[in-house]
């Protein structure tokens, strides 16, 4: 037998700092989605082994040799698989056999050449900076298990497919009938007649059922006790010799819940963040906060509701949004000058539209933080229209004037001007 | 009448000592909010700068003080705590401010509090202007009037509320629902208390992507509310799909939480849905005329 799955090593990567979330502490109030963070496969099927669902025997791996020295060690048919968040990864070449030492080190080196190629969700691809070696499973069947949270019930809830090892929007549109649910009462927790109820309703093969029962409700217990958003084996497969494993981990925790399990800390730190989230990490706003468009409008509001009309009007006056910008609620020069400065010098924009409805947020400390950036000399200079409404109106008024500008009075006026003058420079 | 909150309901701070909590129980007691006390454990038998009594526990501020309702400004990790010890106090009105609580500390507080309403968390809080303030809003651009209004994103509500007021609608109670995953309160239940308050004579209702919440709330106001002018806006409509809306959690909600999937709903429930914050004024005075 393989020995089990190694612990895990960590690639070198930036620590988990404060400032990789929302910095902006109690003030803050709205933002577009809850932050989440999604585990790589290894570090899912760590959590499942802990939790007592079984996984295929293997070894994470950070480079070919190590692959090499592993089946070296273990003989036997392996499969290597590239350790990214993103899916796809058969399709893209990156999940490949090998049943020698020889031959695992080819594949792994030919996993790691090229990275992860981009799709719709992710538009920039991924690297690939390691590789998990597992034994390969002979499947008689797949099925799909999920612990989720459901908004509307306000409950955790199971999501149980006869169909796995694909894509559970694909199974929605082409079997919904297949699709089993159970939504959990909190109070109660799980109990087996969950897992059998979901066993008969999702019409799971006869030879999932004995133990189905047991890996739900181990599912939902490592759901729980972790605070995880969502739980999810895609596919759990049953093997011609009856056992039932699962192939694949996908684990989704809760970045506001990782102060309960600091040990996930060093998990974070071997996440990849793509640019957007380095660029709003790096200003000191929450990661989600910042995302780049093609269009040539820059924009920043505090607050995610506001920040997204303001990209609403924007394009309601015809114009191209170059980034949503959310710069938190209560924000101070200092952190008003980072976002000026994170989309002069980073989006494609060649107008700059702020919007700004103070509540916690002061006036006075946004024109300050805007008039210090405009100083700057690193920075591009690209003409700026701003509307600063609210607490501190006044003196916020009074420090611009004093800088040469003038507001606009409302969000329509500032979206048509920016959108008349990105015209203007386009030429 | 309004909802939720009056000049009379009794309100205590829990964190009242704290920067965020001293800094806005001024504000709302300067607003007029009823507010008699508030909760700092540890610090019990002080007096704040203005003279509202802490407490060291919400039992003994109930006790002592009749308060109904509390506003909560604790940190992330202790907000399912302070939602537990107002519960058990008998707090029957709970606003919690604090964002960053953990998804499962929510689940299980609204799942285990029946008879508590909660407002939150991640919210702004809630106002019933002319009467009472609860929470972060400023005060000064709302207005006594006729208008519900409902919200899932603070400075939007601010936004949109300003231009209500400029335009001579006042408002009944503006209720931040908040803009976690997870909330105490939904639109629905917002609009199963407003169908109820003779003050209030239209609404105003902001969503934003992802979740059922506007699909829902569409749904109860053709059922239940085909006569009250209605006005919505979908923010977000120029967002790309989100992320967050792969996988399991697009599942559970089917085709739900796109704009298109809202903007439909509102629309098939005969609410018309306002292109920029700016057509709202305009669109409420159309739905007024109509009735009248």
């Amino acid at each position: 037998m393989p020995p089990a799955t190694s612990a895990v090593e960590t690639p070198q990567r930036a620590p988990f700092t404060k400032s990789d979330r929302d910095s902006k502490g109690l003030s803050a109030r709205v933002r577009t989605c809850r932050p989440a963070m999604n585990l790589m496969e290894y570090q899912g099927k760590e959590l499942f082994k802990r939790a007592g669902i079984a996984v295929p025997c293997g070894e994470h791996a950070l480079n070919p040799d190590a692959v090499a020295r592993f089946i070296e060690k273990n003989p036997g048919e392996w499969v290597v698989k590239a350790q990214v968040l993103m899916g796809g990864r058969g399709k893209a070449g990156k999940i490949k056999m090998a049943s020698d030492a020889v031959q695992g080190r080819r594949v792994a080196e030919e996993i790691l050449a090229t990275p992860m190629p981009p799709n719709r969700q992710n538009p920039q691809g991924e690297l690939i900076k390691s590789l998990l070696v597992e034994e390969r499973l002979d499947i008689a069947k797949e099925a799909y298990c999920a612990v989720a949270i459901d908004r509307a019930a306000r409950k955790p809830v199971f999501i149980v497919s006869r169909y796995g090892g694909m894509d559970i929007e694909e199974v929605s549109e082409h079997h919904p009938e297949s699709i089993a649910k159970f939504p959990v009462d909190t109070a109660i927790g799980y109990s087996p007649f969950i897992g059998r109820e979901l066993a008969f309703a999702a019409q799971l093969d006869p030879g999932f059922r004995k133990q189905f029962p047991a890996i739900a409700g181990a599912l939902y217990e490592l759901f729980f006790r972790y605070g995880a958003k969502l739980v999810e084996i895609n596919p759990l497969a049953l093997t011609t010799d009856g056992r039932v494993i699962a192939s694949d981990a996908k684990v989704e925790l809760d970045d506001d819940a990782l102060f309960k399990n600091p040990e996930f800390a060093q998990w974070h730190a071997v996440l990849p963040l793509d640019e957007d989230e380095t660029l709003a990490a790096r200003a000191g706003v929450g990661i989600r906060n910042f995302r780049q468009f093609p269009g040539d409008v820059g924009t920043m509001a505090n607050g995610a509701g506001l920040a997204m009309a303001t990209m609403d009007a924007v394009s309601n006056a015809g114009g191209l949004i170059a980034n949503f910008l959310d710069v938190g609620g209560g924000a101070n020069a200092q952190r008003v000058r980072n976002c000026y400065e994170l989309v002069v010098n980073n989006t494609g924009a060649t107008v700059f539209f702020i919007n700004i409805f103070g509540g916690i947020t002061r006036g006075d400390e946004v024109a300050r933080g805007v008039v210090e950036a405009m100083r700057e000399t690193r920075s591009r200079k690209i003409p700026l229209v701003i509307r600063l409404t609210g607490t501190n109106e006044e003196e916020g008024r009074r420090i611009l004037a004093d800088a040469g500008m003038t507001p606009v009075e409302t969000m329509d006026e500032g979206a048509s001007e920016a959108v008349r003058l990105a015209a203007e420079m386009r030429g | 009448m309004s909802i939720f909150l009056d000049k009379n309901s009794r309100v205590i701070v829990q964190g009242i000592t704290g920067a965020e909590g001293s800094y806005h129980t001024d504000r709302m007691v300067k607003y007029g909010t009823n507010l008699v006390g508030g909760v700092t454990p540890g610090k019990g038998g002080q007096t704040t700068p203005r003279g509202l009594p802490v407490f060291d526990t919400v039992k003994e501020a109930v006790e002592a003080t009749g308060a109904t309702h509390t506003c909560i400004f604790v940190p992330p990790p202790f907000a399912a705590d302070a939602l537990y010890e107002a519960y058990e106090a008998g707090i029957t009105f709970a606003v919690c401010i604090t964002e960053g609580v953990p998804v499962h500390d929510t689940l299980k507080v609204v799942g285990t509090t029946a008879g508590m309403r909660i407002i939150g968390p991640n919210c702004p809080g809630l106002i019933s202007p002319g009467k009472a303030l609860v929470g972060i809003m400023p005060g000064h651009i709302f207005k006594e009037g006729r208008v519900g209004v409902m919200s899932r994103s603070g400075t939007l509500t601010y936004e949109v509320v300003d231009l209500l007021t400029r335009e001579g609608f006042g408002q009944s109670t503006c209720v931040g629902v908040g803009g976690d995953p997870i909330i105490g309160t939904t639109f629905v239940e917002c609009l199963r208390e407003f169908k109820n308050d003779p003050q209030t004579g239209a609404l105003v209702l902001c969503g934003e992507i992802g979740g059922s919440d506007e699909e829902d709330a569409a749904a109860f106001i053709a059922e239940h509310l085909p006569e009250m002018p209605v006005v919505a806006f979908v923010g977000g409509r120029n967002a790309p799909p989100g992320k967050s809306l792969g996988h399991a959690g697009a599942i559970i909600s089917g085709n739900f939480g796109t704009p298109q999937s809202k903007i439909a709903a509102f629309q098939a429930a005969g609410v018309p849905v306002a292109d920029r914050p700016s057509d709202i004024p305009r669109l409420l005075a159309e739905r007024l005329a109509v009735r009248a």
